[in-house]
C-alpha cells in the first residue's frame, strides 16, 4: 500500500528536473551587458542593428559573450566591465555619428550570467525589484477631467467646421465645462444641424435646448474610451522621455484606471528624471491675434479683445492669441532639429493625417499670419515659438525657422516632441533606493531564509529523525518549486517577497509536522508501522487542506487588495501554498514510499521516539530496520 | 524524542474563566492603547515624506534634526534607523508644499551643513551598471552625507491604501468565517473568529503602546497570521469533533479537554517551527523587515494561545453539543449504529 505507481515517481522527478531548471538561472548571478534601444520612434529596432553592432564591436577588437537581439532591443553581455565601457563606446560610435543627436540608445545594463541553453529554454531569472536593486519609482496621477475638457474643446471644434462646411448659421458655439453648447437663430437650421452632429459626431449625446440652442455632452461610453485613449498617449510619451533617460530596463505600466507607475532600476538622480518625467506639459497651436486692438492691449492701452489670450513668448515678451485651438499635440508625431534651404537652424514637425488636413486649411486662409505654439505645463501657458506663415503648409510637414541657435532649434524640438501628452499628470508617489541599501537588503533577505531553513530543518532531522530528513527535503522541494515558478512567471521579486519565501517555508513545515504527528499516534496506538505510515498521511490530509485554506484566503485578499510591495509579498505567499501543498504531502510522501514501501516486514520507522502512557515501557528510538 | 509526554487529557476548560478573564483583561488593554495612543502609521498611509541619509561616522542626531527643523517643514521626526550611521528624517505633508521637491532640499541642507556642495555624479558600479545619482561632496572629494532612500507618498494615496488595508482585512475575516461555518457549524465559526480577531487586537495593541510604526508589510504579516493561526482553532474543532464521535461518555468539558491535549505537541512544534523562521528574520532580516517580523511573532504567540484556549473557550460557552458536529457522520462512521452497513 505504501508504494507509488511508477508514474508518480516519474511526475516527482519531471517537477524535480524542471523546478531545478528554471531555478538554475537564478544562481548565475548577472555579467556586464551594453543594451541598445532606439532612441526615436520613428526608428525600429531589428535583427539588421544586431549585425551592426557585432561588426562594430569586431572591429574595435571587443569579445563579447552573445549578441542578441529581444524585441525592442539588443543586448550584448561581456565578460568584464572594461571589456563593457570599451564596447560601449565603439557601439555608439559606431551607431551614433552625430553624439548630439543619438538616433539610439547605448546603455550599460545587467544580464544573467547563466548560459545560453537555459536562456533559450525561457529559464530566465527573477526580475528584481527596485528595493533590492537600487533606483527610482514614480506613481502618476493623470488628470482625467483635463483630458475630458481637452475633448470637449476638440469638439467644439469639430462642431464648428462641420457647420461651415454644410452652410448650417448658427449663432455662436462654445464649451461649457465638458459640455458643447450651440446657440441657432431659427428652428430651422437647429434641426438640420442636429441631424449632422448625430450623424457626423455619434459619440456625442445632443441634446435641443428649451432655448433654442443645442447642447451636447459625451456619453458615458465615449468618456471612457477617451480616459483611455488619454492614460495610452501619456504611457507612450512616457516612454519617449524614459528613453532620453537612457535607461536600461525601465518600467512603465498603467496601474488602475488614471495611473503610472515609472520605475527606473539604476537611476539615483531623481531631480533629472522627474524633470523629463514630470514635464506635465501639453501641447496647443493656435492663431496670433494680430488685430489693432489687440496691439493697443499689448502696450497696456486696453483690455484683452474678446476671445483672445495673453501669453508670454520665449524670450520676446507678451503675445496676444486666440482661444481656439486649431491643433492640439495629439496631432504631432515628430519634431525634429533640422537646417532650412538657407542652412540656418530649424525645427521640423510631422503631423498626422488630421492634423495635416486642418493645418493646410489653416494655412492657406492664414498666409502672412503668425500662429503660436504654446506649451502648457500645470495649467500654465508659454509660446514656445511663434513663426510667420509663408506658405500654404500641405503634406504634414512643417518647417519652422528664424532667428534660432542650433541649440535652440534642438531643444524646441525636444519640448515640441515631449509635450505631447493627453493630459497632465502629476507625481503622487515618489521613491529612490540606493543601490548599496538594494545589495544589503538581498543579503539580509537571503540570510534570513537560509538561516531560518536551516533552523527548522535541523530540528526537524533530531526530532523526527529520518522522517525529520523526509520533511526536509520536501521543504526543500518547496523552496526549488516556489523559486522555479517565481521565475517562470517572471515575477519581480522585492524583500517583502524574499521575506513571504521565508514564511511559506515555516509555514509549510506544519503540513509535515502533521504527518509525523499522526504516524506517532498511529504507531502509539498499536498499528503497524506500513498501516501507520498510510493511515497518518491520509488522515493528515484532511487537516492540511483545511489550514492551507484558511490562510490562503488571507492570501488572496490581499493579492486582491494590496498594492505595490504588499502584491509582491501576496503573490509569493499564495503560490508558495500551492506548492507547499504539492510538495510537504506527495513529494514526502513519494521518499517515505521509495524508502519503506517496499520492505514487506517493516517492524518499525525512524520517526522519533514514540512514546506511550499509561505506564508502558516507551519505545526507544528505532533506526530503520 | 518525544517532548510532550501527557498522561492524562489536562483539565484545561475547568480553567477557561481564567484563560478568558487574561484574553479580556489583554484585549482591554489593546484597544485601551489604540484609542488612547493610536497607532504610528508609516507614510504609506498618512502620506508625507521619508529620507534615509547614511553618514560615515555615527550621525549626530541632533544636529541633523536641527537642520530640518530650521527649514520649517513642521513636525519633523529624526531618529537612528538600523544602524548609529543611518538616519531616518520623516516629514508630514504641508499643503502648498510640492512634496516632489522636499527630498532634494532636505538633502541639499543636510549636504551644506557638513560643509558639502550636491553634484550631479554618474558612475558604474563594479558589475557594471550605470548609475547616476545626486552626490554630495566636499572640496576634499570627500562624502560627509549619502542619499539611501527616500520616500514620497502623496496624501490621495495613503487614503486609498487604509481603505484598500480594511477591505483585506474584512475580506479575511469574512472568508474565514464562511469558511469555518461551511466546514463546522456557525458556533466554531464565531468562536475561531473572535479568537483571532483578537489576536488581530493585541498585536494592533502592542504597536499602539510602544508607538511602533505601522506600515503594510505589518499589515501583510497580521493578515497572515490570521490565517495561518485559523488554521489552529480548525484543527482543534477537528478533533472535537472526531472525540464527539468516538467518544461517547465524555460530556463536552471532557471533549474539548481531550482535543486540546492530544494537539498541544503538534500546536507547540508547528507554530515553534514557524516561529524558528520568524526569529531568524528578526536576527538576518534588518530594519526593513524588523517590524513585520515583531508581528508575526506576537501573532503567532497569542495564536497559539487563542486559538487553543480562548476559541474552544468560547466555543463552548456558546453551546456547542455532540448534536451539532455529529449527526450527518454518524451513519457512517459509528458501527455501533444499526443502520450502519457490514465492517469489514
Amino acid at each position: 500500500m505504501n508504494r507509488y505507481p511508477l508514474w508518480k515517481y516519474a511526475l516527482l522527478l519531471v517537477a524535480l528536473l524542471i523546478g531545478a531548471l528554471y531555478t538554475l538561472p537564478n544562481l548565475f548571478g548577472e555579467a556586464p551587458a551594453v543594451q541598445v534601444s532606439s532612441a526615436k520612434v520613428t526608428v525600429k529596432v531589428d535583427g539588421a542593428l544586431q549585425a551592426r553592432i557585432e561588426a562594430a564591436l569586431q572591429q574595435a577588437g571587443v569579445q563579447a559573450d552573445y549578441v542578441q537581439f529581444d524585441g525592442s532591443s539588443v543586448k550584448a553581455r561581456f565578460g568584464d566591465t572594461d571589456t563593457q565601457l570599451k564596447a560601449k563606446d565603439a557601439i555608439g560610435k559606431a551607431l551614433n555619428p552625430e553624439p548630439a543627436d543619438p538616433t539610439y540608445i547605448v546603455a550599460l545594463n545587467l544580464l544573467s550570467r547563466s548560459p545560453q541553453w537555459l536562456t533559450a529554454l525561457h529559464a530566465n531569472p527573477m526580475y528584481l525589484g527596485l528595493d533590492l536593486r537600487g533606483g527610482v519609482h514614480f506613481l502618476m496621477q493623470v488628470d482625467m477631467k483635463a483630458a475630458l475638457t481637452k475633448k470637449a474643446d476638440a469638439l467644439v471644434g469639430d462642431a464648428r467646421t462641420m457647420l461651415r462646411d454644410k452652410n448650417i448659421r448658427h449663432a455662436g458655439i462654445s464649451r461649457d465645462g465638458n459640455t458643447v453648447v450651440i446657440a441657432f437663430r431659427d428652428a430651422e437650421q437647429r434641426t438640420a444641424a442636429l441631424d449632422l452632429l448625430k450623424n457626423q459626431l455619434p459619440e456625442v449625446t445632443w441634446t435641443p435646448q428649451a432655448d433654442g440652442g443645442v447642447t451636447g455632452a459625451l456619453s458615458p461610453k465615449a468618456q471612457v474610451v477617451v480616459q483611455e485613449a488619454a492614460l495610452k498617449q501619456n504611457i507612450t510619451t512616457l516612454h519617449n522621455r524614459v528613453n532620453e533617460l537612457g535607461v536600461a530596463e525601465p518600467v512603465i505600466q498603467q496601474q488602475g484606471l488614471d495611473r503610472v507607475v515609472v520605475q527606473l532600476p539604476g537611476v539615483q538622480d531623481t531631480a533629472k528624471a522627474k524633470d523629463i518625467i514630470g514635464r506635465t506639459a501639453t501641447l496647443e497651436l493656435r492663431m496670433v491675434d494680430d488685430s489693432a486692438e489687440s496691439l493697443e492691449a499689448l502696450k497696456g492701452n486696453g483690455p484683452v479683445p474678446f476671445g483672445t489670450e495673453r501669453f508670454i513668448d520665449r524670450g520676446n515678451g507678451p503675445i496676444i492669441v486666440k482661444r481656439q485651438v486649431a491643433l492640439t499635440g495629439d496631432a504631432l508625431i515628430d519634431a525634429q532639429p533640422g537646417f532650412d534651404e538657407n542652412h540656418s537652424p530649424s525645427v521640423d514637425l510631422t503631423l498626422d493625417a488630421k492634423g495635416a488636413r486642418i493645418m493646410k486649411d489653416l494655412s492657406r486662409e492664414n498666409i502672412g499670419k503668425r500662429m503660436a505654439i504654446l506649451l502648457f505645463e500645470k495649467g500654465k501657458g508659454e509660446v514656445v515659438t511663434a513663426p510667420v506663415i509663408r506658405s500654404e503648409l500641405s503634406g504634414g510637414r512643417i518647417k519652422i525657422s528664424g532667428a534660432m541657435t542650433t541649440q535652440e532649434a534642438s531643444d524646441t524640438a525636444l519640448l515640441l516632441r515631449a509635450g505631447s501628452l493627453a493630459a497632465p499628470m502629476e507625481i503622487i508617489e515618489e521613491r529612490t533606493i540606493g543601490p548599496s541599501l538594494g545589495k544589503e537588503n538581498i543579503e539580509k533577505g537571503i540570510a534570513s531564509v537560509t538561516w531560518g531553513f536551516a533552523a527548522v530543518a535541523a530540528f526537524m532531522c533530531v526530532y523526527y529523525l529520518l522522517f525529520g530528513v523526509f520533511s526536509s527535503l520536501a521543504l526543500g522541494f518547496n523552496l526549488l518549486l516556489l523559486i522555479a515558478s517565481l521565475s517562470l512567471m517572471q515575477a519581480t521579486l522585492t524583500l517583502p517577497g524574499i521575506a513571504a519565501i521565508a514564511l511559506v517555508l515555516g509555514m509549510a513545515i506544519d503540513s509535515n509536522v502533521l504527518i509525523n504527528e499522526r504516524v506517532r499516534e498511529e504507531l502509539r496506538g498499536g498499528v503497524s508501522p506500513q498501516q501507520a505510515i498510510n493511515l497518518g498521511y491520509e488522515r493528515a490530509f484532511a487537516t492540511i487542506l483545511d489550514s492551507n485554506v484558511t490562510t490562503l484566503i488571507a492570501g488572496v485578499a490581499l493579492l486582491v487588495f494590496g498594492s505595490g510591495p504588499i502584491k509582491g509579498f501576496a503573490v509569493v505567499h499564495c503560490l508558495g501554498i500551492l506548492t507547499s501543498m504539492f510538495s510537504s504531502v506527495v513529494f514526502s510522501r513519494g521518499l517515505v514510499n521509495l524508502w519503506y514501501g517496499r520492505q514487506k516486514k517493516l517492524k518499525s520507522l525512524s520517526i522519533g521516539q514514540v512514546w506511550k502512557p499509561e505506564g508502558e515501557e516507551a519505545s526507544t528510538a528505532v533506526t530503520e530496520a | 524524542m518525544e517532548l510532550f509526554r501527557i498522561k492524562r487529557d489536562l483539565p484545561l476548560m475547568k480553567h477557561a474563566l481564567v484563560f478568558n478573564a487574561i484574553s479580556f483583561i489583554t484585549f482591554a488593554a489593546a484597544v485601551f492603547f489604540l484609542v488612547t495612543r493610536g497607532l504610528h502609521f508609516s507614510i504609506e498611509f498618512t502620506g508625507g515624506t521619508v529620507i534615509e541619509v547614511a553618514y560615515p561616522q555615527s550621525a549626530d542626531i541632533e544636529k541633523t534634526r536641527h537642520v530640518v527643523e530650521k527649514m520649517g517643514y513642521g513636525e519633523v521626526q529624526v531618529q537612528n534607523f538600523g544602524s548609529s550611521r543611518d538616519v531616518m528624517i520623516r516629514l508630514p505633508v504641508r499643503a502648498g508644499e510640492k512634496q516632489t521637491e522636499v527630498v532634494g532640499k532636505v538633502f541639499g541642507e543636510l549636504c551644506k551643513a557638513d560643509a558639502g556642495t550636491v553634484s550631479e555624479h554618474q558612475e558604474v558600479t563594479a558589475q557594471g551598471e550605470q548609475i547616476s545619482k545626486q552626490v554630495c561632496k566636499k572640496p576634499d572629494g570627500a562624502e560627509p552625507v549619502k542619499l539611501s532612500r527616500s520616500e514620497v507618498v502623496g496624501p490621495a494615496v495613503g487614503a486609498e491604501l487604509a481603505l484598500d488595508a480594511a477591505k483585506a482585512l474584512g475580506v479575511t475575516v469574512l472568508g474565514i468565517m464562511i469558511y469555518l461555518a461551511i466546514r463546522f457549524e456557525w458556533k466554531f465559526a464565531v468562536a475561531g473568529i473572535i479568537a483571532n480577531l483578537h489576536d488581530v487586537v493585541i498585536i494592533l495593541g502592542f504597536f499602539a503602546f510602544f508607538q511602533w510604526e505601522f506600515s503594510l508589510a505589518v499589515l501583510a504579516a497580521i493578515l497572515a497570521v490570521l490565517g495561518y493561526s485559523v488554521n489552529e482553532s480548525v484543527v482543534i474543532f477537528d478533533r472535537v469533533r472526531e472525540a464527539f464521535r468516538k467518544f461517547r461518555k465524555m460530556n463536552t468539558h471532557e471533549v474539548i479537554d481531550h482535543a486540546i491535549t492530544s494537539t498541544m505537541s503538534r500546536t507547540i512544534i508547528t507554530h515553534g517551527s514557524t516561529q524558528l523562521m520568524v526569529v531568524s528574520m528578526l536576527l538576518f532580516g534588518g530594519p526593513t523587515l524588523h517590524y513585520f517580523a515583531v508581528a508575526l511573532t506576537i501573532g503567532i504567540l497569542f495564536g497559539i494561545y487563542s486559538s487553543v484556549f480562548v476559541a474552544a473557550a468560547i466555543a463552548m460557552w456558546l453551546g456547542v453539543k455532540r448534536e451539532d458536529l455529529v449527526k450527518t457522520a454518524i451513519s457512517r462512521d459509528d458501527p455501533n449504529d444499526p443502520n450502519s452497513g457490514a465492517v469489514v
